[in-house]
């Protein structure tokens, strides 16, 4: 059958239109080849979109292969964007708008669509061979199996090839245009601004470049043929009224670069200058790219051959007296144990950032996980304990980084900072933070030789002083070895050891006097049913439990961000429920340790699928348990 | 800082902390370690500006018997941690004492880069072919038929041999002495101290409880003068009792004959001078093994390169040069809107 190139059937017998006007909220999700742009025209569209004031959550949802042969399904490449004007809190469960820009893309993407969705496609990739090489058996567009859908047909690649022509640039050029002409058409469909990506275009490729001039007459392009083309009924223009939201300064931010921020002004409070020591890794090298750009605040830099050495290298930089971070993933983090261990044993400071990913070994790199709990709150040899706390969104890595600073330089401890591949790629809206509003909690080295030694304590802290070299006075050897307790010198005593283990319980226990108690996110402190949550399922879980209550069932959120020490009133809070739901992406980590300490009869909903828990999902596993009462 | 630094002369003493050494009785780890001592008095550096950092095994118990700044670490890492201490704090002198198990099995990844990479930290390497704190398993240097308790039949393992590593990794400073040569020792100690950039000391170190006497074909009074050659930049490669002994360079193999002079035709002008700065006899002379060839000590190659930790210091003054930056402002850069 030969479709036009702006056939637009509509189809699902019993799927409800794409809402039309005043959106609440609306889910999009592009999908194309890795070499298509897909990334960059999510994140424009994202950026257009937090401009015109819509709350948002994004998704870029990455192939694992850099270079996938094109137009196979493991190359495909998606970014799913959902706004509104109500909070947004997570990327949505279900697209309402998929744009596919091949059969690949269709093939992965299609069946999460919502019923009665809209698919926008490039017809011009769905050549014989294109289609079989997605999978398809037949063509998806004749044989009914996007028959529950909309689907809207364009000849996107004759388009950009049309409009790049005049400027002279290759045909692959010119095809590589397709990523602008769909943001041009998004844009007039969801009234976006093109302002902020016009200029993006001249940024990168200055006003003279043919390919700039190209890309952004393929901008226009898109635009331009959503107006012409009188796109009717379902897919005309909708305005998505701007969210209310505390007033300030807003940008977009994601949880890599919140993160780096954070750790910069954590050492900027704590007056240190700070030394991140990393390895390559996905998901967690954005940070690293971000920390290196930023000489100027204090920042050094230095990418070691291996995770071990990252991590001493960051343990030598706090033995100088500077503040040591080091950032990877699952893997890494695996092979940085024992090095974590020596902070824990010496009683330096250290921030070891945790960007968890699938696993275990090399498992899912650029898919989110939660499965690192245990490792970042048992995971070395013998008895050593060190905080672990976890950032909920991608803004909130900012306040968990100086979090994770405060307490690594006041209590003289490795701090185990858990974010996630979703959080670290993700961008939401974000009220900027001033310094000003932060605390400073500066560093006080031990000058005085007056009864010193390296494990001198604050009796209130317990934190060992902190003395570096080239102090006069203060010449001192720490190491490994068990240290005595009195002098700091290696020491096998038996007492000894048993009280430098009780100790080194003790001052990291003693955390919980010094943050804030757990409090309830939604729903009262006590009833029927606490769904508890921590780090990136919070958007999640928040929005089931607010949509559950709204129906009338007692249910609260409980979300935790210092997991190690627990905070002091977590356990009877946990009690005051007849039931606790643990919802996490793993296989049920923050739920045993949960049980363990407080003996709580908690239950799971648990996810190990590489993709964030969904609203849905949460809902249904509440109303499981009142079901089951 | 405002402590005033006493002007007085330190003495060797000084350098040695109040803590009791716990080697075996008749360990060359001793004769190292005083020699460290008073090399440090006659350099006159000061304590708190000196930090000796180690990784595990014998030899890395050696900072605890230093009265400066120490940091015993991990097996295999201490070139890791010594690089984020010179990395941080540039103005100390950072020493690293490991050994052939630490640094060339273990650690031979940190090194290699340490190296490589022309970090500032001097590398001192107690090389006695054999694993002492885990009771005797034969190391990476220990030559083929060594018998221990994880080779009882021998060993078949190639062994490494730790300065022809050290060039390979492209250090720019390679040296080697003896244990009980304390003289020689301290000249290397200040050399390695005075190159700026990573110096690497192979010091041939006697574990007499594991492998006593493993290095006797060269250290023994009777053949010392015979094997060893002390090569000085400059000079003649000449050895022996006689002093009629030399290294000549063979144009037909590219390789390095042991002649005598006054046989065959040599004259003390076939003898080839060290030039330090030349690695490719650095390389030749770092391949000789006792007993075809006398063991080669001394600062066999020596020619610097810019060190690691000042291009990293000078990209980071050249980003502060416009003073310090404002986290405020990079946050609020790019798009932003206000909501009212
Ligand atoms: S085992 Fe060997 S190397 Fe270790 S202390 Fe004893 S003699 Fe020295």
């Amino acid at each position: 059958m030969n479709l036009q190139a702006d056939d637009i059937r509509s189809g699902a017998p019993d799927g409800a239109p794409v809402p039309k006007s005043d959106l609440d909220a609306i889910v999009v999700r592009f999908a194309g080849d890795s070499g298509d742009g897909v990334q960059l025209l999510g994140s424009q569209f994202a950026q257009e979109t937090a401009l015109v004031g819509n709350s948002l959550a994004t998704f870029p949802d990455f192939p694992a292969e850099i270079r996938a042969p094109t137009g196979t399904t493991y190359g495909v490449s998606a970014f799913q964007i959902n706004f509104g004007s109500r909070p947004v809190k997570t990327a949505g469960d279900q697209p309402d708008v998929l744009v596919a820009l091949n059969p690949a893309a269709l093939m992965v993407n299609y069946k999460g669509l919502r019923k009665g969705g809209l698919v926008i496609l490039d017809s011009g990739a769905f050549k014989d061979k294109d289609i079989k090489r997605a999978g398809f058996t037949v063509d998806p567009r004749t044989d009914g199996t996007l028959k529950e859908f909309r689907v809207m047909e364009i000849d996107i690649s004759a388009q950009a090839l049309e409009v790049a022509k005049p400027f002279g640039v290759s045909q692959k050029e010119a095809l590589r245009t397709k990523n602008l002409w769909v943001l041009g058409l998004v844009s007039w469909m969801y009234d976006r601004e093109l302002k902020s990506t016009m200029e993006y275009i001249a940024r990168k490729f200055g006003a003279e470049d043919p390919i700039g001039k190209a890309n952004l007459a393929a901008l226009n392009a898109g635009h331009a043929y959503g107006e012409t083309h009188e796109l009717s009924g379902d897919v005309a223009p909708v305005s998505v009224p701007s969210v209310k939201v505390e007033p300030g300064t807003y940008r977009l931010v994601s949880g890599a670069e919140s993160l780096a921020w954070g750790l910069a002004a954590g050492a900027q409070l704590a007056g240190l200058e700070l030394v991140l020591a990393s390895y390559p890794i996905t998901p967690s090298s954005p940070i690293l790219h971000i920390l290196a750009r930023m000489k100027q605040y204090g920042v050094t830099t230095f990418q070691a051959e291996d995770e071990i050495a990252a991590c001493c290298a960051a343990i030598g930089a706090s033995y100088g007296g500077k503040l040591g971070v080091t950032a990877s993933s699952g893997p890494g983090i695996a092979l940085k144990t024992e090095a974590i261990g020596l902070a824990i044993g010496t009683e330096l400071p250290l921030v070891v950032v945790n960007t968890q990913r699938g696993g275990p070994s090399t498992g899912l790199p650029t898919k989110t996980e939660q499965s690192d709990l245990f490792i970042a709150v048992f995971g070395r040899n013998a008895d050593a304990p060190m905080p672990v706390i976890a950032s909920r969104s991608p803004g909130d890595c900012f306040d968990v980084a100086i979090e994770a600073v405060r307490l690594a330089t006041k209590y003289m401890t490795p701090v185990m900072l858990l974010s996630d591949g979703y959080i670290a790629n993700a961008a939401e809206p974000w009220l900027i933070p001033s310094m000003a509003d932060y605390t400073p909690f500066k560093v006080a080295f031990r000058k005085d030789p007056e009864g010193f030694h390296p494990f001198v304590r604050d009796e209130k802290t317990l934190a060992r002083a902190w003395a570096i070299p080239g102090t006069p006075g203060l010449m001192h050897r720490i190491g490994g070895i068990e240290r005595d307790y009195n002098s700091g010198n290696i020491s096998y005593d038996a007492a000894n050891h048993q009280k430098m283990t009780d100790t080194r319980a003790a001052k990291i226990n003693n955390i919980a006097d010094d943050i804030p108690e757990q409090s309830v996110e939604i729903g009262e402190a006590k009833g029927k049913l606490a769904v508890v949550g921590w780090g990136s399922t919070f958007g999640p879980i928040n929005r089931a439990v607010a949509n559950m209550r709204a129906k009338g069932h007692d249910v609260s959120h409980i979300h935790i961000r210092h997991i190690w020490p627990l905070p002091r009133n977590l356990g009877a809070l946990l009690k005051s429920y007849e039931k606790v739901l643990i919802a996490e992406m793993n296989n049920g980590q923050m739920l045993q340790l949960l049980r363990g300490q407080y003996l709580v009869d908690a239950k799971g909903l648990l996810k190990v699928s590489g993709q964030p828990l969904k609203i849905s999902e949460v809902e249904d596993a509440i109303r499981a348990q009142f079901a089951s009462v | 800082m405002n402590v005033q630094v006493p002007a007085e002369k330190l003495t060797a003493k000084d350098f040695a902390s109040d803590q009791e050494v716990r080697w075996c009785p008749g360990c060359g780890d001793y004769a190292i370690l005083k020699a460290m001592h008073k090399s440090l008095a006659d350099m006159g550096v000061r304590p708190e500006n000196t930090v000796f950092i180690s990784g595990i095994g014998c030899s890395s118990r050696f900072p605890y018997y230093m009265a400066t700044y120490g940091f015993h670490t991990i097996h295999g890492r201490a070139p890791a941690i010594a690089t984020g201490l010179k990395l941080s704090r540039p103005e100390l002198d950072v020493w690293m004492v490991t050994g052939d198990g630490d640094a060339l099995s273990i650690g031979g990844n940190h090194l290699f880069h340490a190296l490589r990479r022309n970090i500032d930290i001097n590398i001192l390497l107690f090389n006695n072919e054999i694993y002492g704190l885990t009771k005797g398993q034969y190391s990476p240097t220990s030559r083929v038929g060594q018998r221990s308790p994880s080779t009882p039949m021998g060993s078949v393992d190639s062994p490494a041999e730790a300065c022809v590593f050290a060039l390979g990794c492209n250090a720019r400073f390679v040296a080697r002495g003896i244990d009980v040569q304390a003289k020689e020792l301290g000249e290397l100690f200040s050399r390695a101290r005075a190159h700026k950039g990573a110096s690497f000391v192979e010091i041939i170190q006697n574990c007499i409880v594991y492998n006593d006497a493993a290095f006797a074909g060269f250290t023994e009074k009777a053949v010392a003068a015979d094997m060893q050659l002390h090569v000085k930049h400059g000079e003649k490669m000449i050895f022996g009792k006689e002093r009629n002994k030399g290294l000549k360079l063979n144009t037909q193999t590219f390789a390095l004959d042991v002649v005598t002079i006054g046989e065959n035709g040599v004259t003390e002008a076939d003898i080839l001078v060290h030039d330090e700065k030349n690695k490719v006899i650095a390389g030749l002379l770092s391949g000789l093994r006792p007993p075809r060839f006398p063991e080669v000590l001394g600062v066999i190659y020596c020619d610097p390169a810019p060190s690691y930790e000042t291009a990293v210091a000078a990209q980071d003054a050249a980003a502060r040069a416009k003073g310090p930056g404002d986290l405020d402002k990079l946050m609020r850069a790019g798009n932003t809107w206000q909501v009212t």
